[in-house]
């Protein structure tokens, strides 16, 4: 497909063409401004914020002594929580109601990375200097790692809460028992980890705070949804959100880890407002690795049951998530997970629990995919384990156990309703694009071999949820005198390519080319509302937003040009060669040019979008693993994706989304976990211990287009962001141990690790040989 | 992620830095690549007082043949060993080695003597520099001194060098065709080595595989005996104590340094046998 760099003949509609993104020339060349690069005049001597944090996961605070501190080089002020006046709040509303999360720890530290103190400084330099100098001791408790030691209550983090036990879904209740699979041939039980990962984003997390003289408090920081996050610190420091503003500058990549404020925003605002002086903070990459959300996090027990033909005929998935410390928005994930159980297949009986809770660990959240991928990996391991005990091909058995086209909408056991699908179609492409039955021959012959390099063909149907929670989003499009345009949008890019999208949808209903028209996000008082970022759910909600906006405005123009072009406003249209509105089929007849118009009398229209419900975009990958079965080392060598999340707006956009997203699961499959040692110690607290991948890691990607668009909105859209991770992740595990599954290997929990694998197999031959 | 203030000097010249060392003494580190020092100073585990950095010093950087033997400068940075001339016909092993170090950036500021002074057992030259029988040469205000690469290190990151010394040069014998081959197993590209295993003329040493770089002497000596290159590397573990971590247990190390010294061997056999 040629390249397109924002002109196209008006004749063609720039919907569905590979239109450059217009925000990377600065991202790649001068950098972008993201909040601790801002020279804003508004934070002229602003003190720097370093917060001294926990070294232990779990201990009584016995005393802090501040004095050595305050007398440091550069320092103006050292606080620690009893200078706050800051209630300690609840961090998610659904958790149990006694997790209260102090801003700075007082009595009790549940993990390592917990600030406990604060020092304010001239330079950002001097802080570290400082902060070593406060004195705190400790009284070690011990600490809470293992989910199941957790949830027996024996340690508690909060003894005023009476358990660690943040809250539990459908557990006990109405459980059907062994009943369930009364009916099965074959049964197949198994516990299994969805590790915990780290978001780590290029732009740790900043924010800067500042009061004005009208009493209002601007914050810049670094968050997948400005308005949002305005509310929870307004709440927090118990002020009204009318008086508290919320800018962002670029956002250097969330992938869920920002969605929201973190506590350290409402830190900043307090400070500056005590020392009476703007305040910046920034964390460094190691504060990052423990005091940023982290994802996933789930310890699954999967049971699966059907006949020897290939049906499957029963589920169940019981979850425990685990909630960190402070519980967050990781008490969602199993909602989600429960909500999507059984995938893209049309099971008679399905049934699923979930146990949150907390552990002396880093908080979890979202991470690309939230809950969902949780629920793919579930049960496209569940599939593999059943195809293995039955004898059949894993490509097989999901055919015959996936939902039909003609069957939707279809609504789950899970209760969601899938909009649109074609999942068997899906599968077919995936197993054609990749020559399945050839890739199928040639593991056979490797086996015969006996070769050291095995291959491992792994197959994943998935359908997940985007847009889900937030269907509310909101657009202004201005068209202004001088032809140029302003987008105002709710939703707030950190890496997605709004700024190009957005003005695509604008253009096309306009007819003005895209480099006149400017996207601006993230500024609260610009944009009092909004949803931001997250769960796919931009283009569905806010891109929706701005197409209709401009169609509106498209409307209003012609009731406006109606009289001076004394015609009927039926018989009106853009005339996109020359952004003006014309008379239908009458070329060369009068005309008005929208920013004539616009000259007149403000040409603007803010539209709000409900899209009532959630999109299922779905797909299929197929991934093939060489594993050196001497060494227990997995490589990715081809995946082949099919992702289908409805029109495709821009291909370019579409394709980087899935690039990101099949890295990750990549990543998720073969190298990253976050680990922390008994005691609660994070093993995993820089690049060198995390198993983040380079390119050199990964393959290059086969992507294989195909489009299913939802009834839900009038664009057909789907979202794109996390379908990526979600379909990868479960085709790669499930490769290597295909690689290995002649071996008798039947699951290796992830991550891959040569260590993981060799010792499966190793595993697998003394049982065998026994 | 910001080190404790210090002071800094770079010197001009060895004899100046030796006496600068000497005056600070405990207080004092050296500087070389920087790229160990600099991220446990800025882990803040280390927080010299003065850091002299002997980086720049043209007379610690050189590679030359010397009689038997190959001398290579103390500040001689991994890029210079990769690209040598000398080197690729005197002595391939070290720049096959180094070429496996880091990324092209650690590359370009990493030095030989740094690396061999930090003494990491998870390091890849100390091994190759040990499966060679090399020798460090310290220097310090009370003289020069030869220590063999045998006898250098005392555990993980020490060795016999005296805080006043510094590694001045690194002698490698001239191997020329002898077979060598150097087997790095990573999780990820740029990582440091879970297992490695550096062969050259039937001498085998190992990286992380116990407190410091070792030789492989079990398999050396099955060699030695003529005994077939699989039951050699099948005496690989002998005598290693590997450590445990995310990325091993000691099980899967003792596992996988007989697979890849087994490899190893094969691929130095076949270079010093061409066509065979
Ligand atoms: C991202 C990254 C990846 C890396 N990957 C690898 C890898 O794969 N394999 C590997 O082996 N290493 C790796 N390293 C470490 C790298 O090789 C270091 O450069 C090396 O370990 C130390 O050499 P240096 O010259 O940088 O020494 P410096 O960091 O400057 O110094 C290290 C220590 O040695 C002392 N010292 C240095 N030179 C001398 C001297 N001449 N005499 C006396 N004392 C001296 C210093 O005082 C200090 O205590 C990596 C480092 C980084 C940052």
């Amino acid at each position: 497909m040629p390249v397109i760099r924002g002109i196209v003949s008006p004749a063609m509609s720039i919907l569905g063409t590979r239109v450059v993104r217009t925000e990377d020339p600065v991202f790649l060349t001068r950098g972008a401004t993201y909040t601790d690069d801002l020279t804003d005049e508004r934070l002229t001597g602003a003190l720097h914020l370093t917060l001294v944090r926990s070294p232990l996961a779990h201990a009584k605070i016995t005393s802090i002594d501040t004095e050595a501190a305050k007398a440091a080089p550069g320092v103006v002020a050292v606080y620690t929580g009893a200078d706050l006046d800051l209630e300690p709040a609840l961090l998610f509303p659904a958790a149990n109601k006694a997790m209260l999360r102090p801003f700075l720890a007082t009595d009790t530290v549940r993990y390592v990375g917990e600030a406990v103190a604060a020092v304010l400084t001239e330079e950002h330099w001097q802080g570290e200097d400082a902060a070593d100098l406060v004195e705190i001791d400790y009284d070690p408790l011990e600490a809470v790692i293992d989910l199941k030691k957790a949830l027996s209550d024996e340690v508690l983090l909060f003894p005023e809460a009476g358990t660690n036990s943040v809250t539990s879904m459908h557990l006990g209740k109405d459980d059907p028992g062994d009943e369930f699979f009364a009916d099965c041939e074959v049964v197949i039980t198994r516990e299994i980890t969805n590790q915990r990962v780290a978001a780590a984003p290029l732009e740790s997390r900043a924010a800067s705070a500042y009061w004005g003289d009208d009493g209002r408090c601007t914050i810049f920081c670094s968050t997948q949804n400005a308005q949002s996050a305005r509310d929870e610190v307004a709440g927090w420091m118990g002020m009204d959100a009318k008086n508290l503003r919320l800018i962002l500058p670029d956002v250097g990549g969330g992938f869920g880890a920002k969605i929201g404020a973190d506590p350290e925003f409402a830190l900043v605002a307090a400070f500056s407002k005590m020392a009476g002086r703007p305040v910046r903070w920034n964390e460094s990459r190691s504060e990052n690795m423990t005091g940023m959300v982290q994802g996933r996090a789930q310890l699954q027990t999967i049971t699966i049951g059907g006949d020897r033909d290939g049906k499957v005929k029963a589920y169940r998935l019981d979850v425990i998530q685990d909630a960190g410390a402070y519980p967050r928005l990781g008490v969602v994930l199993p909602m989600f997970t429960r909500m999507m159980a059984s995938g893209t297949y049309d099971i008679p009986k399905v049934w699923s629990t979930a146990q949150v809770v907390a552990t002396t660990t880093t908080s979890t959240a979202a991470y690309r995919g939230a809950g969902r991928p949780e629920a793919t990996q579930a049960i496209e391991r569940a599939m593999d384990l059943f195809a293995d005990e039955i004898g059949m091909d894993p490509a097989e058995i999901r055919k015959i156990n996936v939902i039909k086209p003609e069957q939707f909408p279809f609504t789950t056991k899970g209760g969601a309703e899938y909009d649109s699908g074609e999942y068997a179609k899906a599968i077919d492409l995936a197993l054609e694009a990749s020559d399945y039955t050839g890739l199928r021959a040639e593991q056979e012959a490797r086996r015969k071999r006996g070769d050291a390099v095995q291959l491992g063909i792994g197959v994943s149907s998935y359908v997940e949820i985007t847009g889900g929670g937030a269907f509310v989003e909101n657009a202004t499009v201005e068209v202004h005198a001088d032809g140029t345009v302003t987008v105002l949008t709710g939703t707030s890019p950190h890496g997605q390519g709004h700024a190009t999208a957005w003005a695509m949808l604008a253009s096309d209903e306009l007819g003005i080319p895209i480099d006149k028209i400017t996207v601006i996000h993230g500024d609260t008082d610009l944009i009092p509302k909004g949803a931001g970022t997250m769960g796919s759910r931009s283009l569905q909600t806010g891109g929706v937003a701005v197409h209709n906006a401009a169609a509106e405005l498209v409307d209003l123009a012609k009731q406006r040009a109606a009289d001076l072009l004394e015609a009927n406003v039926d018989d009106l249209e853009i005339d996109k060669e020359t952004a003006s509105v014309v008379v239908k089929g009458v070329p060369g007849s009068k005309s008005v040019p929208l920013a004539e118009l616009a000259a007149a009398e403000e040409l603007k229209v803010f539209h709000e979008w409900d899209g009532k419900k959630p999109t299922f975009p779905f797909g299929a990958h197929v991934a093939v693993v060489e594993v050196d079965v001497e060494s227990g080392k997995a490589t990715v060598e081809r995946i082949w994706a099919v992702d289908d999340a409805g029109p495709i707006l821009n291909p370019l956009i579409f394709d980087g989304q899935r690039h990101g997203g099949i890295a990750q699961g990549i990543a998720q499959a073969l190298l990253e976990e976050v680990v922390f040692d008994p005691d609660g110690q994070p093993l995993t607290a820089t690049f060198a211990d995390y198993g983040i991948p380079s390119a050199a890691e990964l393959p290059s990607f086969d992507l294989v287009t195909m489009e299913t668009p939802t009834p839900v909105n009038p664009m057909g859209y789907k979202g794109i962001g996390e379908a990526g991770t979600i379909g990868s992740c479960p085709a790669v595990q499930n490769a290597v141990i295909d690689a290995v599954s002649h071996l008798g290997v039947s699951h290796i929990d992830m991550p891959l690790t040569p260590v993981r694998v060799w010792t499966a197999i190793d595993a697998a031959q003394k049982e065998a040989s026994k | 992620m910001i080190p404790v203030g210090f002071e800094y000097s770079r010197p001009d010249t060895v004899d100046a830095a030796l006496a600068l060392l000497a005056e600070h003494g405990e207080d004092a580190t050296i500087l070389a690549g920087g790229h160990s020092l600099l991220p446990v100073m800025k882990l803040r585990l280390a927080a010299p007082e003065m850091v002299i950095d002997i980086g720049r010093l043209a007379e610690l950087n050189y590679i030359r043949v010397d009689g038997d033997e190959v001398a290579i400068g103390g500040v001689t940075r991994y890029r210079d060993l990769v690209i040598s001339g000398v080197l690729a016909a005197e002595c391939p092993l070290l720049p096959a080695v180094a070429r496996t170090v880091g990324d092209p950036q650690v590359r370009h500021r990493g030095t030989l003597g740094g690396s061999l002074a930090h003494g990491d057992p998870a390091s890849d030259l100390p091994a190759a520099v040990l499966a060679l029988g090399g020798t460090v040469v310290l220097r310090s205000p009370r003289g020069t001194r030869s220590v063999p690469i045998t006898e250098f290190y005392t555990g993980v990151f020490s060795s016999v060098k005296e805080p006043d010394e510094l590694v001045v040069e690194v002698r490698v014998p001239r191997t020329g065709t002898a077979g060598w081959a150097y087997e790095k197993f990573t999780r990820r590209s740029n990582d440091w080595a879970i297992v490695g295993v550096a062969v050259v003329d039937g001498r085998v040493g190992l990286v992380n595989m116990g407190s410091t770089p070792l030789r492989a002497s079990a398999t050396e000596a099955a060699l030695a005996e003529g005994r077939s290159v699989e039951e050699a590397a099948a005496l690989a573990d002998v005598g290693t104590e590997p450590p445990a971590d995310n990325a091993g247990t000691p099980e899967y190390r003792r596992h996988l340094v007989k697979v890849l010294t087994r490899r190893a061997l094969t691929t130095a056999a076949g270079i010093s046998a061409p066509g065979a």
